[in-house]
């Protein structure tokens, strides 16, 4: 008897040339459709990237951070900084706000990892508000009324279309990255670091897992990440103001809803949970505040019925894995 | 002397906070449930001193007799039907149902009572003062706030090591299964405990409602208040977290005396130095 040892799945296969195609439908988008539908699709990719970094973040890490708007806030603070002061091209600031975010991220953690689970997630959102309260204080940034970037700043980008085109793309580059990124990482030694983390932080500390180590590592990488995607999201936007910037319910609520409803703690969890999200919200969203009462309820019964989300009951139930990180054994005679 | 005065004031604001805290202090000792909903709750309890006060036309600190109770089996309904179900070696599940009601409570007061803010009226109670010295002027309702936050943390400091009912709270706390072994029930105990938790917060609700208009979204910064309140005073340390009320309301007075944007965020700087500094906070439990 022989055994060969592969990482695919027929399901992976597939789904790998279905991503593939999608991508490059998605790419060429703006050749054969609206600026409506781009703009959706952007933001699907935007929330797409939040989903997934903070999936990356909770599901594997146990960071449950209730504060990723302050690096949302803080990553498109730069990008206006660098563009309205400097009179950099906007799409370079965004890789900028990722690194701002990631040398701050070094002293949030130092501070925030002095606290232990639930009382963590809190102590992000304080660093969050911390956050908001002093950029209200930024008068040359427009205080507390916030300030939009002005046509000039936009110049480099081109006529309208082009612009649009540009910031569409940039939305589907961080979107499909960040999907991509967190599938080569958990395929790496740092996955499974990070996968044994995920299902016993006991077990792997004693088989010689650098807890802290990766864990301070994603903190600061997945805060990068985040920045980049708001910087991207205030360059939509072309308005930032501290209330909407570091909005946790924008930020923060949303993706975890998504993130739980899908399933945390897979990579396809957040992808499906995005998809429910946008459907919801193309029904429900004229019923306002209702809307949300609905989606807390939703996830706190995805919670207590179905912990591990859609994609949880699915996988579990066909045994499908269509971004596999693990490996698969198969006997022959 | 302005300072004196600013730092009196502060105190007895912190009175409040302590209020805001000494449920979530209670909540986490027993069962190691953070509830991010905290805050909404408060506000929710505003909000039923509202109707009482406006169906009955009564004071609204006599309003407390039924706001408290209502709250209370509200909390042992809340814990017996939902959280118990979330309480387990995994931390997600309490915290992302928690965030969930938090966001529920919200919109749901907000579809009930708009967006509009309210305010409870107590009459000669809000205005009135006496003089201590020249410049300071003590208000009886701020005073009332610390005297009950004291009362009320005297009291579950009582109730916690003196009653039968405290002993059940620190044998589950201690080991739930042994507790369950010798008989206790851990799902009523839980509940019990959460009733107790509301019952606080209807106190903190009501007297937020009399000292300053609230609405529907002021929810998560009381919840973040009472969180520093805890952290500055010590895990598990009652009086400790009314220090850290103590604390929070003076760092705000002080912030606000400087420059009015920077009462809230005075008060954040205080908790973040706290934590970098004493990182288990100034007065720790000692276990063991």
């Amino acid at each position: 008897m022989t055994h060969s040892i592969s990482r695919s799945t027929n399901a992976s296969r597939v789904a790998a040339m279905v991503a593939v195609l999608l991508l490059i439908g998605l790419v060429s988008a703006p050749w054969w459709t609206s600026s409506a539908t781009l703009r959706l699709i952007g933001e699907f990719s935007v929330y797409l990237a939040l989903a997934t970094l903070w999936n990356l973040l909770a599901g594997y890490t146990g960071l449950v951070s209730v504060g990723q708007q302050a690096y949302v806030g803080l990553g498109g603070y730069v990008l206006f900084s660098v563009a309205l002061f400097l009179g950099i091209n906007p799409v370079y600031a965004i890789p900028m706000a990722g690194l701002v975010c990631a040398v701050l991220a070094v002293p949030v953690a130092a501070l925030v990892f002095r606290l232990n689970g639930a009382y963590f997630a809190i102590g992000t959102w304080v660093v969050a508000e911390v956050f908001r309260l002093s950029m209200a204080q930024v008068s040359a940034l427009g205080g507390g009324s916030g300030t939009s970037l002005p046509v000039a700043v936009m110049k480099p980008l081109g006529d309208k279309a082009a612009r649009e085109a540009m910031i569409y793309w940039l939305a589907i580059a961080l979107g499909a990255g960040c999907v991509a990124l967190v599938y080569g990482l958990l395929r790496s030694r740092i996955g499974l670091a990070l996968t044994a983390i995920r299902d016993s932080e006991v077990a792997s500390s004693s088989l010689g897992v650098p807890i802290a180590r990766v864990k301070y590592g994603v903190y600061i990488a997945v805060s990068a990440m985040t920045g980049m995607v708001g910087a991207l999201i205030f360059l939509q936007k072309l308005r930032i103001s501290p209330d909407a910037a570091f909005s946790v319910n924008d930020w923060t609520a949303f993706v975890i809803f998504i993130v739980v409803i899908g399933g945390i703690g897979t990579i396809e969890g957040p992808i499906i949970g995005t998809i429910v999200y946008f459907l919801l919200r193309e029904f429900l969203a004229d019923y306002g505040s209702v809307y949300l009462l609905f989606l807390g309820a939703l996830a706190i019964v995805v919670m207590l019925v179905a912990p591990k989300g859609i994609w949880g009951y699915i996988a579990g139930r066909y045994r499908l894995s269509l971004f596999p990180v693990g490996y698969k054994i198969t006997w022959k005679d | 002397m302005d300072m004196i005065n600013t730092v009196v004031q502060g105190v007895l604001v912190g009175g409040l906070y302590a209020l805001f805290a000494a449920g979530l202090s209670l909540i986490f000792g027993v069962m190691r449930l953070v509830n991010i909903a905290h805050g909404d709750l408060i506000v929710l309890a505003a909000y039923v001193a509202l109707v009482v006060v406006q169906m009955l036309g009564i004071h609204p600190l006599l309003a407390l007799t039924l706001v408290v109770p209502l709250l209370a089996g509200f909390g042992y309904a809340l814990q017996r039907i939902i959280l118990n179900r979330t309480l387990g070696k995994d931390l997600l599940p309490p915290l992302l149902v928690t965030f969930g009601l938090s966001v529920i409570l919200q919109n749901g007061l907000l579809e009930v009572f708009t967006a509009d803010s309210r305010k409870l009226s107590a009459g000669a109670l809000e205005v009135g003062s006496f003089k201590l010295g020249d410049a300071i002027s003590v208000g009886y309702l701020p005073l009332l706030m610390f005297g009950t936050a004291v009362a009320v943390i005297a009291g579950l400091q009582f109730l916690f090591y003196r009653t039968a009912l405290g002993r059940a709270f620190r044998a589950t706390s201690d080991d739930a299964e042994i507790a369950q072994l010798m008989g206790l029930d851990k799902r009523h105990v839980f509940a019990m405990a959460m009733a107790l938790c509301l019952g606080v917060v209807a106190i903190a609700g009501v007297f937020l409602a009399i000292r300053s208009n609230f609405d529907p979204f002021m929810g998560p910064a009381r919840l973040i208040f009472g969180f520093e309140a805890v952290i500055i005073g010590g895990l598990g340390n009652l009086w400790g977290t009314l220090v850290g009320g103590v604390i929070l309301g003076v760092a705000q007075g002080v912030g606000a005396e400087i420059n009015p944007g920077w009462q809230v965020l005075a008060g954040h700087v205080a908790f973040i130095l706290v934590l970098a500094v004493r990182p288990k906070g100034l007065f720790p439990r000692i276990d063991g």
